[in-house]
């Protein structure tokens, strides 16, 4: 196996145009796992460590963009207060060995159904950078998932940061495991609320092949919450609308039974998962009157 | 692959590493500090805690060759040369948070580091710094007391950041 140690980005893109199948590798957390326990014997190992620009994170174009090698923990220390969804998300994430390792960009190139990030990153309809030697182009992270642990990342792209915009609403972000800390979401989901253009985020975790949005509750919950004029009024949400808004994200689940939990206790997880996300949100968006 | 990185202060060098590798792996077995313990190998039990340039790792998760030129601290290097023991090794053996003592050398790791950041942590805090590391013996109350003991014991953060206290040295 060969190890490649870039210093520089375009090192990096150059060197992942000479071989695509080399196996990119950040903090290690996946990666690692796979190569310890045999899974793996990737030709080309390319450590992207050693290319400081990706550990850095700034505003671009009223934009957060966030590299692809800021860890968990500077994340939550660093943006926290910017990006509360996602910071959610980070918190839970392993422990503080793992959240010190791992990063959003190997979260997403991993690309696992059960990534924490990718709810709150759906939710607040976040924007994936991606380069390779042929040029750079940037990708809806709704896009982002092609199936399970597979993106639509090139063979010869690479992950090079996560564009996010400041919210203009409350984010909240919940997740199902059978204990707080090291533990893989049985369900996860991620909400945010957008009352500059009255849009509703959302991202289901761990309950179909990829993570992916609830459309459907995202419509019918925006277009209530216009219909009774309640992004203005702030008033509170109608009985019934955070079961049905919790309904509605379950019919967008397409779960399974596994390990970790059955299909159908991933759906009613889901259904709860909303309907209280939903109502910590619409609390916070009253309190910020 | 040669891997030279500097270990508990000393430039050391390993020679026929394959990249693949884990530095806990090079730790144990190249450089033969077997203190960072093998159990998991996949992040989830913290026995192979150490430091990576001062930021607290899973070592079973960091690739060998990402360790070229970098600073490693591992529970060897916390205390001076033996019988001599850092404040916080000290507090788990006072406290009986030592049984079988497997997990003991990554919780002494994570401790450090958690006492390093907060010198006066809550059992909340304490739970949450140490949610990575799994003991199987004591049911952990032994530990948090033992956490608790090196907080009050040692306000000095020179001490807790891992350099001993003219004083503490045999």
């Amino acid at each position: 196996m060969d190890f490649h140690r870039p210093r520089s980005w375009s090192e990096a893109v150059a060197t992942k145009a000479a071989h695509p199948d080399a196996v990119a590798i950040q903090g290690g957390t996946d990666v690692m796992v796979e190569l310890n326990f045999d899974h793996r014997r990737p030709d080309h190992l390319l450590d992207l460590t050693g290319v400081a620009e990706l550990a850095e994170w700034s505003s671009d174009d009223g934009r957060l963009r966030i590299g692809a090698g800021v860890t968990y923990t500077r994340l939550i220390a660093e943006l926290g207060h910017r990006l509360p969804g996602l910071a959610m998300a980070a918190r839970t994430v392993g422990s503080p060995q793992i959240r010190n390792r791992g990063t959003v960009g190997g979260n997403l190139g991993t690309a696992s159904p059960a990534g924490d990030c990718h709810p709150a990153l759906l939710a607040a309809h976040a924007g994936v950078e991606v380069e390779s030697v042929r040029g750079a182009r940037e990708i809806a992270v709704e896009s982002f998932f092609a199936g399970v642990k597979r993106s639509a990342l090139a063979p010869d792209e690479l992950i090079k940061a996560v564009f996010l915009r400041p919210p203009t609403g409350p984010q909240q972000f919940a997740k199902i495991g059978t204990r707080n800390a090291m533990v893989i979401s049985v369900a996860a989901f991620g909400i945010a609320l957008h009352p500059d253009d009255q849009h509703v985020g959302t991202g289901i975790g761990s309950a179909a092949p990829t993570p992916r949005r609830a459309v459907g509750a995202e419509t019918v919950l925006a277009g209530e919450l216009a219909a009774a004029d309640l992004w203005t009024s702030r008033g509170d949400l109608p009985a019934g609308l955070a079961e049905r808004f919790g309904e509605l994200v379950a019919q967008s689940g397409d779960p399974i039974d596994d390990v970790r939990g059955t299909a159908a206790y991933r759906l009613h997880a889901l259904r709860v998962l909303a309907r209280r996300t939903l109502a910590w949100a619409w609390a916070d968006y009253q309190r910020a009157a | 692959m040669r891997v030279t990185c500097s270990v508990n202060g000393e430039q050391r060098h390993a020679d026929d590493v394959w990249p693949g590798e884990s530095l806990l792996y090079v730790l144990r077995e190249r450089l033969g500090l077997p203190g960072s313990k093998n159990a998991c190998e996949q992040g989830e039990c913290g026995s192979c805690s150490v430091f990576l340039d001062g930021v607290l790792v899973c070592s079973c998760l960091v690739a060998a060759g990402q360790v070229e030129g970098r600073d490693v601290r591992t529970v060897e290097g916390l205390a001076g040369p033996a019988p001599d023991l850092h404040p916080v090794q000290r507090a788990f053996l006072d406290a009986g948070a030592v049984q079988c003592g497997f997990c003991t050398p990554g919780l002494v790791v994570a401790t450090v580091d958690l006492l390093a950041r907060d010198p006066d942590p809550t059992d909340a805090e304490i739970r949450e710094a140490l949610a990575g590391n799994v003991c199987r013996c004591t049911g952990y109350e032994a530990i948090l007391a033992a956490v608790h003991l090196a907080a009050a014991r040692h306000h000095d953060d020179a001490s807790l950041a891992g350099e001993p206290a003219a004083g503490e040295r045999a």
